[in-house]
């Protein structure tokens, strides 16, 4: 399956991922390339084969509710790029981003 | 206009609730679920989403959906499994939220079930579509200096939600009301969430459209960003009527999210157009699945406090209370248990009835507050009703007493000591007062000489007045009719 | 000539702090100097902790003094460890050998180091690795490549490339990792040293940073099997912090490691032989057999019949679930920020200049395998053959005991040879992925050296089959040689001590 430049810029945008050109033109090519090896999958017999997510038969692991002290505000606002009055700092959001 | 084309076209309303749980700790961390912290002190690696930080499920918040799911009666899926949403923003750490969204083959925690409202003067059933839980995002704050910035609080990011989505069943906004209040009720007895739309616990969204009866669905908008059950009757009217002048005018209404805005009391449209989202949904590799069986179901039902309807016909049968009052007293968990822990200490259901459903709420209402909100104990309405069943005080007195005892935190006796507010019984005294009285009225004087029992009424009225409604009814009442020729 | 402390195993180290014969300070002084003199050629750290390795070695010198013997001490006590940077440790940076965290300091330690130090372990520092753990060469680093230490011209493996080579050096005895599709396994076999990839659920995930969340798997890497199995025995074990953390007891991996392994039933797949496998690889395999058969072991022909859709399987499994993973770094909360003055613009450049080449690429495939219309031709069709590949070995396992096959196809390959042709990357995991798929625990051990290159023995083992494999893996090295050897860039015997 081959994927046109405008599925590769839809892609990086879902991702959140500004691509230079020869980047767009780069990963055009390869995800090609590695889908369709992918295309090895089509010759496996998966009719009625159920899909595994865990490869644990786990089931039911649960916490109780209780609280348990939090990290100190100020170590790890220290790690952040920016912040303000104990919140963190983020270019204005509109209700359209 | 809009009045006219309701007649053509029906209203078709469908909810979106996000319920906050009455959980101590968060969905996914052991992070306190404390409202109104200061800002990013109830954080942790889990509800930061640091990297390396795993979930582990809150077992509370589940039996809590489970809980719901039943009261509902809907239909508990046996596996469960929680799902990655894929979005960006910056109050979701993760830049995916942990969500049981129904998708593919992937059923939700429960699905169909039914809600009876109230409406004009009948119940109807409301379908449930789907129960599931998630996580909460991180708040965002818009400092009004502008400044082109934003700040994020994640306090309340992973704290645990539930969603509750109806079928478009709903065909009026005053029918969206009362699903909410029904709901709220619910979730209240249930002990499940405050159900505190003013507090963000219970937010809802809603599709609105309308439609041709029997004709095809409509095209339908979202409301979003109402903050109160009265906001969304009101958005949902202003959203009806909007669609209504549209489709008279020939123009098409537009699929769109609009948010409310309460001050100007109008929905609007995002400026931009919303690019077209998609949420990669996949299943948390982080979190394995649930396997809910009979025994789980069993302990969740057996533990399962009585609901809002059970409480209101017992009352009825119990109490001999006229369904209307059981009603007003099975509003909220608090107003019932006030209720029956009064009648505990002051057994005449009715008397006690009367004042909640009568004084006590027109008090709250006036004041817009719930009675657990209020300095107001069942032992002091107790001690009150009982000063005016030994004539200590008369009614009249009970009430400004009431309000003092609200206001002050006090018990009623130390209010009538305090304003010696205890009844006359000095024959001289109310004689004097008496005599003042029918000097000072001459018509209904006549008029009771004629026989009109209704002046003597009047007059005794007076008497109480100028005592300062100190003086006990029966006496003021024998000695009048005594004065004025002692008439039958 | 007395080989340099370093050069020794964490167990003679532990006995020769028992007797008196060697103090933690000093082991760890041989250490940090050997790494002052050599790493600046490897690069196997990213960071070294000089200072608080020396205080931590100091006070088990004080600790083995008072107790005269190792009694009553922890088991890993004054034994410097090197961890993986994708390991969150507390005091230390932790970057996953990427711009987008440079900088970051966790403010909390992962489990599996939280053990090592209740363990006594001391933490000499982070080790370089692929950028989020991608690759198989340790060259997609931000940090610059990791080399091989038998020959710096060659890669070390990928993506724990650090910590094998650290270990190799002889800049530590023991070393951690983490296996998502073979990232212990490859650069133990390309290093020459022992790496365990363990049951999935064994060890707690919790504070490893993510990659694939439903493959990745912390493993120890050691000179030799016994050290491999002292190392596993510190981090393996059940926390109510990772929900997929399997809730057994672990076994006590030193006790039969001794108990000879007749019986054992191996079985070799034909594809372990297959095309694209380098003949020294196959004749190194092939006399791993012999010595095999010698020791009482049978040695059955197999099959794995969907061993060739397993990578194409985990190209789409793998980057789906990273490409969500690796959402969380937008610049909001720690590490780097481009600047800009609008949200859209914040992520993408961030992420633009935060992300190498082979972590977008991915990013880009799994994002596309999630996304509308792709999801279910993609990532349901590849879990769907994961199935597959699990029913192979579990059909396997009905046979033989142990599934024995090469770790790679080839020797070490040179520094940049595959850095532009990712499928040929990719296919150095060929042996190694199946494993991740089907959740089992797979051991590497060198098994022989092709002109001067290490060669690596893959063991397979039943889910929670750790034991039998280093009981086999131990009898093994009883017989043979090849983990004895040291690199030759290592100066042995010279200074320390
Ligand atoms: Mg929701
Ligand atoms: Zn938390």
């Amino acid at each position: 399956m081959g994927i046109d430049p405008a599925t590769v810029d839809h892609v990086a945008r879902l991702a959140r991922l500004a691509l230079t050109d020869d980047e767009r033109a780069r990963f055009a090519e390869q995800l090609a390339r590695i889908l369709e090896y992918c295309r090895l999958l089509d010759a496996q017999p998966i009719e009625g084969v159920p899909a595994t997510s865990h490869v644990l038969p786990m089931t039911n692991v649960l916490r109780p509710d209780a609280v348990t002290p939090s990290l100190d505000r100020e170590e790890v606002l220290a790690q952040a790029p920016a912040h303000e009055q104990g919140f963190f700092k983020v270019p204005r959001v509109f209700e359209a981003d | 206009m809009a009045r006219e084309t309701a007649i053509r076209y029906e209203t078709v309303i469908g909810l979106e609730i996000h319920v906050q749980l009455l959980t101590a700790s968060k969905m996914f961390c052991g992070c306190a679920t404390t409202f109104g912290a200061p800002p990013n002190t109830l954080i942790c690696p889990v509800c930061l989403g640091l990297p390396g930080a795993l979930p582990v499920i809150n077992r509370h918040a589940v039996d809590l959906g489970l809980r719901t799911a039943l009261a509902l009666g809907c239909t508990v899926h046996r596996r469960s499994q929680f799902h990655r949403k894929n979005y960006y923003y910056p109050d979701l750490p993760k830049n995916y939220q942990i969500s049981q969204y129904q998708y593919a083959d992937h059923p939700p925690l429960a699905a169909g079930g039914v809600l009876e409202i109230a409406s004009g003067g009948q119940r109807r059933p409301i379908r449930i579509r789907r129960v599931h839980l998630e996580e909460d995002t991180g708040r965002l704050v818009h400092p009004e200096t502008g400044g082109g910035y934003s700040l994020v609080d994640y306090n309340r990011s992973g704290v645990p939600l539930m969603e509750v989505v109806t079928e478009p069943d709903l065909r009026s906004p005053a029918e969206a009301r009362e699903f909410l209040l029904a709901l709220r009720r619910l979730l209240q007895f249930a002990e499940v969430s405050t159900g505190r739309m003013e507090e963000g616990t219970l937010r809802c969204d809603a599709n609105v459209s309308l439609q041709v009866p029997g004709g095809p669905r409509g095209i339908r908008s979202e409301v979003k960003n109402m903050n109160s059950i009265r906001s969304v009757e009101r958005a949902l009217a202003f959203e009806v009527a909007r669609q209504a002048d549209l489709l008279a005018r020939g123009e098409a209404v537009v699929q769109e999210t609009r948010h409310w805005d309460e001050r100007r009391g109008l929905t609007f449209g995002s400026r931009s157009k919303e690019e077209a989202q998609d949420y990669r949904y996949f299943p948390e590799p982080d979190l394995v699945p649930l396997e809910l069986d009979d025994a789980w179901l069993d302990r969740i039902r057996a533990a399962l406090p009585e609901l809002p309807g059970a409480r209101r016909d017992r009352f009825v049968a119990a109490f001999g209370l006229s369904p209307y009052d059981a009603d007003l007293l099975t509003a909220s968990p608090a107003m019932a248990r006030f209720f029956e822990e009064t009648v505990g200490l002051f057994p005449h259901p009715k008397t006690v009835a009367n004042w909640l459903v009568g004084e006590v709420t027109a008090y709250l209402n006036e004041h817009s507050v719930e009675i657990d909100q209020v300095a107001l104990r069942p032992s002091r309405l107790a001690a009150l009703l009982r000063l005016i069943e030994d004539g200590t005080i008369s009614g009249r007195l009970a009430k400004e007493i009431l309000v003092e005892m609200i206001a002050q935190d006090l018990d009623p006796s130390a209010i009538i000591e305090a304003r010696g507010l205890t009844q006359i019984r000095d024959e001289e005294f109310l004689r004097r007062v008496v005599d003042e009285v029918i000097a000072a009225h001459p018509g209904p004087v006549a008029d009771v000489r004629a026989g009109k029992e209704k002046a003597l009424g009047f007059l005794v009225g007076q008497v109480m007045r100028a005592t300062g409604g100190r003086a006990n009814p029966e006496a003021a009442n024998r000695l009048l009719r005594e004065r004025l020729g002692g008439a039958r | 000539m007395a080989p340099l402390p370093s050069d020794q195993t964490a167990r003679a180290l532990r006995r020769a702090y028992a007797e008196g014969a060697l103090r933690p300070s000093a082991v760890v002084g041989a250490a940090l100097d050997r790494i002052a003199r050599a790493d600046g050629d490897l690069r196997a750290f990213l960071y070294v902790d000089a200072v608080g390795a020396r205080e931590q070695a100091l006070a088990w010198d004080r600790r083995y003094a008072e107790a005269g013997s190792a009694d009553g001490l922890p088991p890993l006590a004054g034994i410097p460890v090197a961890l993986k940077d994708n390991l969150c440790t507390r005091g230390m940076p932790t970057t996953c050998g990427s711009r987008i965290l440079e900088g970051w300091h966790p403010p909390y330690d992962a489990t599996v180091v939280a053990r090592l130090r209740d363990a006594g372990a001391i933490v000499l520092g982070k080790t370089n690795m692929d950028e989020f753990a991608m690759g198989s060469s340790t060259e997609n680093s931000a940090f610059g490549p990791t080399r091989n230490p038998w020959d710096h011209s060659r890669v070390p493996g990928g993506s724990s490339g650090g910590s094998a080579a650290a270990v190799a050096a002889g800049f530590a005895p023991l070393a951690l990792g983490s296996d998502t599709g073979g990232s212990v396994r490859l650069p133990a076999a390309f290093c020459g040293v022992v790496g365990l990839k363990p049951t999935y659920g064994r060890v707690s995930r919790y504070g490893l940073v993510a990659f694939a969340s439903s493959l990745d798997q912390i493993g120890p890497l050691a000179r030799d099997v016994a050290d491999c199995a002292l190392l596993l025995q510190a981090i393996a074990g059940h926390d109510p912090l990772d929900s997929t953390s399997a809730d057994l007891p672990v076994p006590d991996y030193a006790a039969d490691l001794h108990r000879p392994p007749e019986g054992i039933r191996l079985g070799v797949p034909a594809e372990a032989f297959g095309a694209g496998v380098d003949p020294a690889v196959a004749r190194a395999l092939r006399e791993a057999l012999e010595v095999f058969a010698g020791l009482g072991l049978s040695v059955e022909q197999i099959t794995l019949p969907t061993i060739d859709a397993a990578l194409p399987a985990y190209y789409l499994l793998a980057p789906a679930e990273a490409s969500s993973n690796l959402a969380r770094y937008d610049g909001v909360q720690y590490g780097l920020r481009a600047p800009s003055d609008d949200l859209y613009g914040m992520y993408a450049h961030t992420r633009r200049a935060g992300f190498g080449a082979e972590v977008k690429r991915r990013i880009m495939l799994g994002t596309y395998a999630l996304s509308a219309g792709y999801y279910e031709a993609y990532y349901v069709k590849a879990q769907k053959v994961r199935t597959l590949v699990a029913r192979d070995f579990q059909r396997a396992f009905e046979q033989v005991d142990v599934v024995v096959m090469p770790v790679a196809p080839t020797p070490p390959f040179s520094l940049g040879e595959r850095v532009d042709d990712p499928l040929q990357m990719y296919l150095s995991d060929i042996f190694t992925i199946p494993v991740n798929l089907a959740g089992l625990p797979a051991l590497a051990l060198p098994c022989g050296f092709d002109r001067g290159l290490p060669i690596g023995l893959q063991l397979i083992g039943r889910a929670f089959g750790e034991p039998t494999l280093l009981r086999v893996g131990h009898a093994y090295q009883q017989a043979t040689s090849w983990h004895l050897r040291h690199p030759p860039m290592a100066p042995v015997g010279r200074a320390g001590g």
